[in-house]
C-alpha cells in the first residue's frame, strides 16, 4: 500500500498544474464567447473568482502529491493529540 | 457530576449548538432561495453596474468567502475559546439577515440598496465559516470518544434542516398572503423572522459554558499563540488539513449539493416539472433522510468513519447517471400517444411579431391530461411568414409545467431520497472525522478551512460547473453529471488508499 500511495503521488503532482491549464483554457474560450458588455464582464469576473479560488487549491494537490511521494502519509498519526510537532 | 446530569448538559450542548447552526444555515439559505425576487426589489431592471454587484453577491458570498471566515474565526476560536466565537458568528449571521430583510428598495435609495446587500451577504458568508468548525469542535469536545460521531451527527443535521425550515417558510408565507403581495413585500418576513429565532439562541447560548477540552488547556497555559501558523505552517499538521480536503471533504461537498441542490434544479429546470412539485419532493425526501444523519454518525462510533462516508461516495458514482436518467425518462411526453390522452383544454392561440419584420410567431398552447395522471402544458408553435415563396416554419413542441402522476411522483421522492440518504453517509460522520483529525489547541482552525473549501468551494460550484458542462457542444442532458462523478471519484481514491480508519477507541479522549 505504501508503494501504491508514493506512485500515486507523481499524478496527483501532475494533476493540479494540469487541472489549471485547462480552467484557463475554458475561462478564455467563456470569455470569448460571451456577448459585450455586462455578460462578457459577468462571465469575466466569474471565471477570476474561479481561477482565484483554484490556483492555491490546486497548489495544496501538488503539495499533498510531493508529501505522498515523500512517503509522509506512509504513517499517520493514531491520535488527534500527536498532530503536532 | 452524576451521569443523569451529565446526559442532560450533553443535551443541551447538542440542542444550544444545533439550533444556532440552524439558524445559519437557514439565513444562508433563504437568499438564495430569494434571490429572483430580492433582485427585482434591490437592483436596478436595467442591470448595467447593479449586474456585477448581484453576480458577486449571490454567486460568491456562497463559497469565496466561506474559507475565509474559517480562518477568521477559527484562529479566534482557538485562541479565546469556542463559546464566545460561535456566538459571535451567530449575532453577525442574524443580524446581517434581519438587516437585508430592512434593506429599502432600489426605487428608494438607489444604488445603495444593492452594495448594502453585497455587503450583508459577505458578513453572512464569513460568519457560517466560522460557526460550522465551532459548533462541531464545542459538541465534540463534551462528548464521550466513543459517542463523538452520534452527538456531532446532530449538528450535521441542521445544514439540510436549515435547508428545510427555508423552503417551508417561504412557502408557507407565500401562500399565507399571497404571491403579489409575497413580491412584494413579504419577501422580508423569512428574513425579519429571523432575529426571533437568532434572539432564542443567542439566549441559549450565553448560557452555555466553554468547552471542557478547551478549559483544560487555558489552566494549563497551553493555548496556542499563533493557530494560523501552527496548522499551516507546521508540516505534521498540514498534511492532515490536506488529507481531509482531498480525500474527505472535497467528495462530501459534491454528493451534499448534488443529492440536495443539483436534483431539484434539475426536476424542475432540465425535466420542467412543476415550479411546487419540484419542492415538495425535495421537502418528502428530506423529511424522509434526515435520522440517517444521526444513524451513520452513530454507527460511525462503531466501525469507523472511513468506509461509511466513501461508501456514500462510491454509491454516487455509481448511481447518479441511472437516477438522473430515470428523471428525463419519466417526464418525457415526446411520445404520448392519443390513447394515453385523458383530456386537452381549449387551446389558447397567441401571434407574437417578429422584430423588425411582418413575420410572426404563432404559439397555440395547451393542458394536456394523461390516463395515468399526469399532467402538462404542450406549446405548439410555428413562424408564418409573410414574405412570398418563403413556407412556415414548424417549431419543436415544447412541454413546460408538468405535474407527476402519483406512482412518478413518489418514484422521484424515493429517487431524491436515496441521494440524501447518500448525503447523509458522507455527512453524518464527517464532524467527527475532522475532530479526530487535529489537536485541541488547533482544531477550531485546521478542521474549518478544509471543511469549507471542501462543501462551500467543491460543493457549491456543483450548479456553476454542471451547467457550464451541459453547455459544452455535443453534450447531453446528463453530462453536468461528470463534474461531481469526477471529484467524488478522486476523493474516493484518495480516501480509500490514504485514509486510515481510525475507530474511536484507538482515539484519545
Amino acid at each position: 500500500m505504501n508503494g501504491l500511495k508514493k506512485g500515486l503521488g507523481l499524478f496527483w503532482m501532475i494533476l493540479g498544474p494540469a487541472s489549471i491549464i485547462c480552467m484557463f483554457l475554458q475561462a478564455y474560450e467563456k470569455v470569448g464567447l460571451a456577448a459585450e458588455g455586462v455578460q462578457k464582464t459577468n462571465t469575466a469576473l466569474q471565471w477570476g473568482i474561479i481561477l482565484f479560488i483554484f490556483i492555491p487549491i490546486s497548489a495544496g494537490l501538488v503539495i499533498f502529491g510531493y508529501y505522498a511521494l515523500k512517503g509522509e502519509y506512509s504513517q499517520l498519526p493514531s491520535g488527534s493529540e500527536e498532530s503536532t510537532d | 457530576m452524576s451521569k443523569e446530569l451529565q446526559k442532560n448538559n450533553i443535551f443541551k450542548v447538542i440542542g444550544a449548538s444545533s439550533l444556532g447552526t440552524l439558524i445559519e444555515w437557514y439565513d444562508f439559505y433563504i437568499f438564495g432561495s430569494l434571490a429572483t425576487i430580492i433582485g427585482a426589489q434591490l437592483f436596478p431592471a436595467d442591470a448595467g453596474a447593479s449586474a456585477l454587484i448581484n453576480t458577486l453577491a449571490i454567486f460568491a458570498a456562497g463559497f469565496i468567502v466561506r474559507p475565509f471566515g474559517a480562518l477568521v474565526f477559527g484562529r479566534l476560536g482557538d485562541l479565546i475559546g469556542r463559546k464566545y466565537t460561535f456566538l459571535l458568528t451567530l449575532v453577525l449571521m442574524g443580524g446581517s439577515t434581519f438587516l437585508i430583510g430592512l434593506i429599502p428598495s432600489y426605487s428608494s435609495i438607489g444604488y445603495a440598496a444593492p452594495i448594502l446587500v453585497l455587503i450583508l451577504r459577505l458578513v453572512q458568508g464569513l460568519a457560517l465559516g466560522g460557526e460550522y468548525g465551532g459548533a462541531a469542535t464545542y459538541v465534540a469536545e463534551h462528548a464521550p470518544a466513543n459517542k463523538r460521531g452520534f452527538f456531532t451527527s446532530w449538528i450535521q443535521t441542521t445544514a439540510t434542516g436549515g435547508l428545510f425550515l427555508s423552503l417551508g417558510v417561504i412557502v408557507l408565507t407565500k401562500n399565507l398572503i399571497g404571491a403579489s403581495a409575497f413580491a412584494d413585500w413579504g419577501w422580508r418576513i423569512p428574513f425579519l423572522l429571523s432575529i426571533l429565532l437568532v434572539g432564542v439562541s443567542i439566549y441559549i447560548r450565553l448560557k452555555m459554558h466553554e468547552s471542557p477540552m478547551f478549559t483544560k488547556l487555558k489552566t494549563e497555559g497551553k493555548v496556542s499563540k499563533n493557530p494560523l501558523k501552527e496548522s499551516f505552517n507546521n508540516k505534521t499538521n498540514f498534511k492532515m488539513v490536506l488529507l481531509a480536503l482531498f480525500g474527505a471533504t472535497m467528495g462530501q461537498g459534491v454528493i451534499w449539493y448534488t443529492g440536495q441542490f443539483y436534483a431539484q434544479s434539475f426536476i424542475e429546470n432540465t425535466c420542467k416539472v412543476d415550479f411546487n412539485d419540484s419542492r415538495y419532493i425535495l421537502l418528502w425526501a428530506i423529511a424522509f433522510a434526515t435520522p440517517f444523519f444521526v444513524i451513520f454518525g452513530s454507527w460511525s462510533d462503531k466501525v469507523g468513519r472511513k468506509w461509511i462516508m466513501l461508501l456514500g461516495m462510491l454509491l454516487g458514482i455509481l448511481f447518479y447517471r441511472p437516477i438522473y436518467q430515470v428523471f428525463l425518462d419519466d417526464t418525457d411526453f415526446t411520445k404520448v400517444t392519443q390513447q394515453d390522452i385523458q383530456a386537452i383544454s381549449d387551446p389558447v392561440v397567441t401571434r407574437t411579431l417578429m422584430d423588425g419584420t411582418r413575420d410572426s410567431l404563432i404559439s397555440t398552447s395547451a393542458n394536456v391530461t394523461l390516463l395515468s395522471g399526469s399532467s402538462y402544458q404542450r406549446i405548439q408553435s410555428h413562424i408564418k411568414f409573410e414574405e412570398k415563396g418563403k413556407t412556415a416554419a414548424v417549431q419543436p413542441d415544447q412541454f413546460k409545467d408538468k405535474k407527476l402522476s402519483t406512482v412518478v411522483f413518489w418514484k422521484f421522492v424515493a429517487l431524491v431520497f436515496f441521494q440524501i440518504l447518500l448525503v447523509t453517509m458522507v455527512y453524518g460522520p464527517i464532524a467527527a472525522f475532522l475532530v479526530e483529525l487535529f489537536p485541541t489547541k488547533i482544531r477550531y482552525t485546521s478542521m474549518s478551512l478544509p471543511y469549507h473549501v471542501g462543501n462551500g468551494v467543491f460543493g457549491g460550484l456543483v450548479p456553476f460547473i454542471a451547467t457550464l458542462i451541459a453547455s459544452f457542444s455535443g453534450s447531453t442532458p446528463l453530462s453536468g453529471l461528470w463534474y461531481p462523478i469526477g471529484i467524488a471519484s478522486l476523493s474516493f481514491i484518495i480516501g480509500a488508499v490514504y485514509l486510515s480508519n481510525k475507530k474511536p477507541a484507538e482515539t484519545e479522549a
